[in-house]
Formats: structure tokens, sequence, C-alpha cells
């Protein structure tokens, strides 16, 4: 068979311009494919940046949050209620609000505030210069260092500006796993001073982070806040509720489904088409194998091989092209919400699967169909 | 004159069914033996090509039964019969028929490629028969490179490469002007027949009747005939 295998492959890469084609076809569709989910996927990753960086195994909200971002205060009661429920290990308030910060030189920028709980100060960033207990210090705050710290002119330590008119020191730089959304830069503080420097509603408890004692009581917490009239998420629910607001209240979704859907069809018809009229160019000579003595089972390996081999180029090409392109403009913006994660991989490798399956379709039909004595017929 | 390559017996074939049935061969029968070079001559439409791809075991009869050195060949199953034409039959077909994405050793190679030998060991093999068919040195070049009669040279070397028994040649002259065609056949009776192999030709092209062992004349599917026996 390795032989046989080998014949195809000449055939199939000594018609440089239709291999070219062919390639050019499932690089261009899965390059589509791979960029737009990598955007989407990324932005979706971005949206839910304080749970993925807070870590809490569950969060408990207002029933009418839909993203992360967008809080709705809950009174203290919550706080105290959740943590006299049975199975709760411990359970700490989140404070997370949009301020605008006014830097040295006059000038205004947006960042999130986000209030720790002041005993245990659970969900702190990893600190990469300045102490963790300074942040109890007069106007303590802690500054993200991403690819937004350059908004804030990037302070340092003992940097200053001003938060609703009150003084803000820096005194820590931290680094999170995961960059916000919209491109704020990220301030750290402790929760009682978070609600002291910046205006509040009357309720001031953005989310209410609890820790299950074990996994088995993560449904028994989660009714009993139902029954409170509020709703207890874990990590993983929160961040596919964000995401789904992303994917079907925003169009986000339907607009890449739309691209997914042109990347499939435009690979398609390319990669498609040319495999198809380079089955019946070569559609003679294969009835002529089949009159030598070739079998049709190998036949169909040759087309089998020749379409999967193709196949296998273009997606490694596509996707090559794709992380080169993504890495270049990290260099250039930093904060570039595109991530290339196993599922587009895997997507965009089940999309490669169906086009060469139907391209090869079309092939295998043609060539089984041909009879050896239609050679002899000219 | 030797033993029996081919017989067929009471062969018929037709296509298509009710008015629109057409009789291609009526009551064949025939016999080819080793060392023969068995011509079968007649008008277009004759039924020569079919009665060709049925000895070949390429078409089924309707009816009538064919067998190649005492093999009922249309008992085969397909696996069997595609084998059976691998190992036993060598085809040249009337345009060629070679692959123009390989060069002329590849194209050559084709069958001992099918039969799973070695890449390497079919290239070199079939180098050797390029030059028996005089067409040493040329091994790296594509079939557009050739000539006609250089293209029909590697596809007698293609059907010859597995050393058949039994080597079919279909119109072998219908692309070559006379002088080319009549060379060709000359090399075939002169270095390619041997008494272990038997030859059949489909063709109409008078000028080659010289090489023929036997010439059986067809004339609306029937054999009319044989027109001349003995070179």
């Amino acid at each position: 068979m390795v032989g046989i295998l080998k014949l195809a492959f000449k055939l199939l890469v000594n018609d440089k311009a239709k291999f070219s084609a062919l390639i050019v076809g499932i690089t261009f569709a899965v390059f589509l494919m791979m960029f737009i989910t990598s955007m989407f996927f990324g932005v979706l990753n971005h949206a839910s940046s304080t749970v993925i960086n807070i870590g809490a195994s569950i969060w408990v909200m207002d029933p009418a949050v839909q993203t992360v971002s967008n809080s709705v205060g809950m009174p203290n009661y919550v706080l105290d209620a959740v943590r006299s429920m049975q199975g709760v290990k411990y359970a700490v308030p989140l404070y997370s609000s949009g301020a605008l910060v006014k830097l040295p030189d006059g000038s205004y920028q947006t960042v999130t505030v986000v209030g720790l709980d002041d005993i245990s100060l659970f969900g702190r960033p990893a600190l990469v210069s300045g102490k963790i207990e300074d942040i109890y210090a007069e106007n303590g705050f802690l500054v993200v260092d991403d690819a937004e710290i350059a908004k804030l002119e990037y302070p340092k330590l003992g940097s200053e500006f001003e938060l609703n008119d009150h003084r803000v020191v820096v005194v820590g730089l931290a680094k999170v796993s995961t960059s916000g959304l919209y491109g704020t830069p990220t301030l750290y503080t402790t929760y009682t001073r978070a609600v002291q420097y910046l205006p509040n509603p009357r309720f001031t408890i953005s989310y209410v982070l609890v820790e299950p004692k074990s996994q088995a009581d993560v449904q028994r917490i989660k009714q009993e806040v139902t029954s409170l009239g509020y709703l207890a998420l874990t990590k993983e629910e929160f961040m596919k509720r964000t995401a789904d607001f992303f994917v079907y209240q925003t169009g986000g979704g339907t607009n890449m489904l739309i691209m997914t859907l042109v990347s499939f069809i435009v690979g398609l018809s390319i990669s498609g088409q040319t495999f198809y009229t380079f089955i019946l160019e070569n559609l003679e000579r294969f009835g002529a194998l089949k009159a030598i003595g070739t079998k049709n089972r190998e036949l169909v390996g040759m087309i089998l091989f020749q379409v999967g081999f193709t196949a296998f180029i273009g997606y490694g090409l596509g996707v090559g092209i794709c992380t080169v392109l993504m890495w270049l403009a990290r260099l250039r913006l930093p904060s570039y919400a595109a991530m290339e994660t196993y599922a587009n991989l895997v997507i965009a490798f089940v999309m490669v699967l169906i086009i060469t399956a139907i391209s090869s379709y079309a092939g295998v039909r043609r060539v089984l169909k041909i009879e050896p004595f239609d050679i002899f017929r000219g | 004159m030797g033993s029996v390559a081919i017989r067929g017996n009471d062969l018929n074939k037709w296509f298509g069914e009710g008015e629109a049935k057409t009789m291609a061969l009526r009551e064949v029968n025939l016999q080819a033996e080793f060392g023969e070079m068995v011509y079968i001559v007649g008008p277009s439409g004759s039924g020569k090509t079919t009665l060709l791809s049925v000895l070949s075991g390429i078409l089924r009869p309707n009816s009538g039964s064919v067998s190649v050195e005492g093999v009922d060949i249309w008992g085969l199953s397909n696996d069997e019969l595609a084998d059976f034409r691998l190992n036993k039959i060598g085809f040249v077909f009337q345009d060629f028929h070679l692959f123009p994405r390989l060069n002329t050793a590849e194209n050559v190679a084709i069958p001992l490629i099918l039969r799973k030998r070695d890449w390497n060991a079919s290239i070199a093999e079939a180098i050797k028969y390029l030059e028996i068919v005089g067409l040493e040195g040329r091994a790296d070049l594509f079939p557009m490179k050739l000539s006609g009669g250089e293209q029909q040279r590697v596809a007698i070397a293609r059907a010859m490469v597995g050393q058949p028994d039994i080597l079919i040649m279909d119109e072998p002259t219908a692309s070559l002007d006379g002088d080319t065609g009549h060379a060709i056949l000359k090399f075939v009776h002169g270095s390619i027949l041997n008494e272990k192999r038997c030859i059949v030709v489909v063709t109409h092209d008078s000028r080659i009747y010289e090489f023929a062992s036997r010439i059986l004349k067809m004339e609306d599917g029937r054999l009319a005939g044989t027109e001349r026996s003995a070179v």
C-alpha cells in the first residue's frame, strides 16, 4: 500500500497548480476560521477576567447580573446569610466597579476598582513588586501591571493619582492571568476603602465569594441562595453566563457563526471544486488503473490519502499563519483579545474534515462509477 | 502452435433492453494460443472492443464463458478478477493513458507498484523495460516531452513490465503515423511475442496485418471468419 500511496502523492504534488490551489483553499478557510474563533474566544475569556483572576468557587449575585462587569449591589445581610449556610467554609464580600482616576498631568482615565475582603484579601493578585500588607496603608492601592498600565503613565511604587477626590498611592504592582475586555487598567484595594472612596448606591456588595466545605455542598448552597432571592453560580457557570451574554445578546455569536460559515463555504468551494476538477482530469487514468488491476478500495485509499494530505498541510499552514499574525498583532497591541484554544483548533479541524469529506465524496463517487470498459471505448 | 491461452465459448453481450437493446456479441467462439499474435479486425461497431473487454476480464458477458489458461475468469470475484488482470494481462490502450504527472519510469512501474513491489525496485525494473523498448535515457522525462511513438513504447513497456502471459492491444496504431505504427508492431512481433505469450490486437489498420498470426474478422457482433492464418 505504501507504493500506491506514493503514487497518489506524486499524482497530487506533481500537478503543482492544482495542488497549490487546494492548499490555498484549505489554508485560507482554516485561517479565517481560526482567526474569527480566536477573536471570539479571546473576547469571551477577557470578558470573564475578573472571575478567572479572583478564582472563587461560588459567586453569589443578584439574579439580574448578566456579566461579571455589570454587578448589582446586594445588602449586607446576604453576606451574613450565606456565611450561616450549612456547607459554607467561608464567604467574603467583593466590590467591583468602574471609576475615573485623575492622573498627575490632569487627564482622566477610566479604571476598574476591585475591593477585596479586608481580612482575608481573598482573590488578591500575585505581586511583582511591593508588599501585600501595604494595601492596608493609607490610600494603598495595587495596580495590575498588564498592557493597560500605560494608560496610567506606568506608575511605580509610591506613584499617586486621585480617585473621586481621594488620594491613591500605588503600594504594589501585580500580575493577573487575564486582562479585562474593555481595555481599562485595574486597581485593587480593600473592600472598605473601595466603598469609602467611590460614590455608591445603597447596597455595596457586588458579589459574595463562597468556598464550600466540599463539592457535595455546592448544590445545597445554590438552593439556599436561590431561596433568599439571589443567584449562586460556580466559577464555570458564571463564565458561561458571561459568555452566553456575548454570544446571544450582543450579536457576537451570530457574527462568529456567519464568518465561520463564510470561511467554510470559501474553503469548500475552492478545495472541493479544485479537487473535483483534479479527479475529473484524471478520471480516464483512474479508469486505466482499474483496467490494469487496481481494486476499488485501493483507488478510494489513493483519493482519501490525497485529500487527507492536502487537508493536513492546509490545516497546519492555516493555524500557523493565524498564530504568527496574532503574535505580530500582540507586539503592537499587547492586550489584543485573540486566543487560540483547543476548542477552536478542534472546530477548525472538524471543519477541514467536513470540507475534505465532501470534496473526496464527489471524487470517490466518480472514480467508483467509471468502468474500465469506458477506457477501451475511448 | 502452443497450448490454449484464451478460450471464449458462446459469448453473447448486449447493451440496453427492449427496443433499445443492441447486440454487441452474438454466439462468439474463439481461442487464442500461446505464441500467437491474433488480430481482431472489422468495421466500427462490429464488436471488436467489446470482445476484447470480455476476453480480458473487463466487461462481463451476458452469457457464455471465458477461460484463460484453464481458469473461468467470469467465475472469479471482483477482487480476484482485478488480481487476474494485474498478474496475467498487459494492456496497451488506444490513447496510451499515461499519467502526465508521472515520469516515464514511474508510468512503466505502475503494475509492479500495484503488485506491492518495493518502489525503488519497481523503478529499476521499469528502466530495464524502457531500454528494451528503445527508450534508454528517457526514464526521467514526462510523457508530454515524448513523441506519439515514444509514448506508445512507454505504454508497451508498462504492459510488459509485469511479464504478463497475455498482451491486449487496443488500436495500437490509431494515434500514430503509418511508419511509427508499423515500427511499433514490428517491434512487438519481433521482441515481445514468444512461445509463452499470446498477443491479441484489435485494429482496423491494414498496414500492420503482416505481423498477425491469425486475423479474425468481426461483423455485427459475430466472428465472420478467419481472414488469414499464420505469418
